[in-house]
């Protein structure tokens, strides 16, 4: 009867996407008066998340599963369910829960609600707050069936310290075959920058930095801060910057602490896409821009005398408080 | 190759989002409907199968009456024919049962959804009818090319992509990079012209119900002004950022 995550991990280490999962999962488990028990897949350590609630963790350790495999993920993740007759089942927004999560539903026969932001507002019937139009609202979705799946926002809950003694055990799902009829021929992944979907800044460009040659300033922005960096969609359009760079309603979704917008006029799709972000400050010349209607700070003036003296004021802030 | 595209008859961005109904439903006043932009990728990506590779192109939608001009306006970006399933589409789950009936009718080689429509937002259709029909399936696909029986797809993960290799039949969800954004097709006026003499199937759906459903809508809080600084208190901005914010 547990509430089952999935906490995913990276080279053998628990994502910290994983420990807003716990938080929120462990309120989950203290209203329905049970615990929490992880599924980890061919990870190292993952003790720490006994410190934010989780009680038990099932431990995958298959060779088969070294690259992501959303439809053998889902099946074991279903059969860890199945053991633990669990009726929640918790996962996160990244890519990959997003891939595995409708797979699940169905293995379970589970409904699904995605882009949820809060706790349940009741268990009986199960309600939860989701948010629709490209986050320009919410809704409140009552799930029927007797098991439910959840994915959660990035940055929607926070995390919760709630230190529990914890045990471990190895799981070995039976996968066959067929879990495996879809196959990774390889991997691209540009290494050692933190991306857009796990940085807590992120610093974006747009087209009044009026050329790819001017983009070192925001690198270098990005680099005290250890953010990622990103653009609105003319700028990936016209090459700028590379199309993974891309932040919006048909680019990627952003959920960070800090979004840091320069030189970005703030059209609806691109707000659409980065509305999940906690604070927005806007840097922009034009004072009438919409971007300064949705920011929570703002700098109207010139890009290019704010931001290397943003950046040497915050060089001077890091090396006062660390 | 049979190819089916799942098109969502979505609002258009830019329209307000208002509710009635004790906030219940959509308020559908004055407001444009459109395909569902990650749909409209993968419709023109069809099309290309269907001009490089002699692939016929279905589209189809799970909606009212009124979602009839869109499916004639992708008929008029080059689909083959259109389906519409007469309901409501009142959950993902109610939605993939029906389309997924659909495809086992039609027996499509491959089916294309856009991994997320922009109103709900439930991204789930693409991944449930994988579940219902066991088919192979590729989520945030964002390349795809067909030889014989063989897919070979990427997918966007955090930071790269991924190559991944599936046979068909194959579902997957698409979204930006199975064209550009500059390759998107728009109905010309000879499109336009014989959409009108292509074949749009009315079919009565399937007996389905819904997994969940929706209670009541909000709108999100009320935003309070931006606070601004001058270009000389970048200081003040810093201190607001970690004293007020907590974000540095």
């Amino acid at each position: 009867m547990s509430i089952l995550i999935y906490a995913e991990s990276s080279e053998g280490k628990i994502k910290k996407v994983a420990f807003e999962l716990a938080s929120y999962a462990k309120k989950v488990a203290d209203s329905l008066g049970t615990s929490v028990t992880a599924v980890t897949i061919n990870c190292g350590d993952a003790s720490e998340l006994s410190k934010y609630g989780v009680a038990k963790i099932l431990k995958v350790n298959n060779d088969k599963l070294a690259n992501f495999n959303a439809k053998a993920y889902a099946d074991a993740l279903k059969q860890a369910a199945q053991k633990e007759g669990s009726k929640v089942v918790v996962l996160s927004s990244t890519t990959d829960s997003l891939y595995l999560a409708p797979l699940v539903s169905i293995g379970l026969e589970a409904g699904l609600a995605s882009n949820v932001v809060g706790l349940p507002i009741s268990t009986s019937p199960f309600q939860v707050k989701r948010t629709a139009f490209s986050n320009k609202a919410f809704n409140i979705t009552e799930i029927a069936t007797d098991i439910k799946v959840l994915a959660i926002s990035k940055n929607s809950f926070g995390l919760l310290e709630s230190a529990t003694s914890f045990s471990e055990e190895d799981f070995a799902p039976s996968l066959n075959d067929a879990d495996f009829s879809v196959k990774v021929e390889s991997v691209e992944k540009s290494s050692g920058k933190v991306t857009i979907a796990d940085a807590d800044v992120v610093v974006s460009g747009g087209r009044g930095m009026k050329g790819p040659e001017n983009w070192g300033m925001l690198e270098e922005l990005a680099s005290v801060l250890g953010a990622a960096t990103a653009c609105s969609k003319p700028v990936s359009d016209i090459g700028w910057r590379p199309h993974s760079e891309h932040v919006g309603q048909t680019g990627k979704p952003v959920a960070t602490n800090l979004y840091i917008a320069i030189g970005i006029s703030g059209a609806i799709q691109h707000i659409a896409g980065i509305n999940s972000s906690k604070v927005k400050l806007v840097i922009n010349t034009d004072p009438e821009a919409p971007f300064f209607k949705v920011a929570d700070y703002g700098i109207v003036g010139d890009a290019f005398d704010i931001v290397p003296r943003l950046t040497q004021k915050l060089k001077e802030f890091k090396a006062q408080n660390s | 190759m049979k190819i089916l595209v799942c098109i969502s008859h979505v609002p258009d961005t830019t329209s307000k989002i208002n509710f009635v109904n004790g906030d219940s439903e959509f308020d559908t006043n004055g407001v444009q409907y459109v395909i569902n932009p990650n749909d409209e990728f993968g419709l023109t990506r069809a099309i290309w199968f269907q001009e490089q590779q002699g692939a016929t192109v279905t589209v189809v939608n799970v909606g009212g009456a009124d979602t009839e001009p869109t499916l004639r306006k992708a008929l008029a970006i080059g689909a083959n024919e259109a389906i519409r399933v007469n309901a409501n589409p009142t959950d993902g789950f109610f939605v993939a049962k029906q389309l997924a009936e659909v495809i086992k009718t039609g027996g499509y080689d491959l089916v294309i959804c856009g991994k997320e429509s922009l109103d709900y937002n439930g991204g789930m259709v693409p991944g449930m009818l994988a579940g219902l029909l066991n088919f192979n399936f590729v989520n945030s696909c964002t390349e795809i090319t067909i030889d014989g029986n063989s897919a070979k797809t990427a997918r966007e993960i955090d930071g790269g992509k991924e190559i991944i290799s599936a046979s068909l039949p194959l579902i997957i969800g698409g979204q930006k990079g199975l064209v550009e954004e500059k390759d998107l097709r728009i109905p010309n006026m000879r499109g336009i012209m014989t959409a009108r003499t292509k074949v749009l199937t009315i079919l009565e759906p399937v007996g389905a119900g819904n997994q969940t459903k929706i209670v009541k809508f909000e709108k999100p809080a009320a935003k309070s002004a931006v606070k601004l600084f001058s270009a000389d208190d970048i200081d003040g901005l810093v201190n607001a950022l970690h004293n007020e914010a907590k974000v540095i």
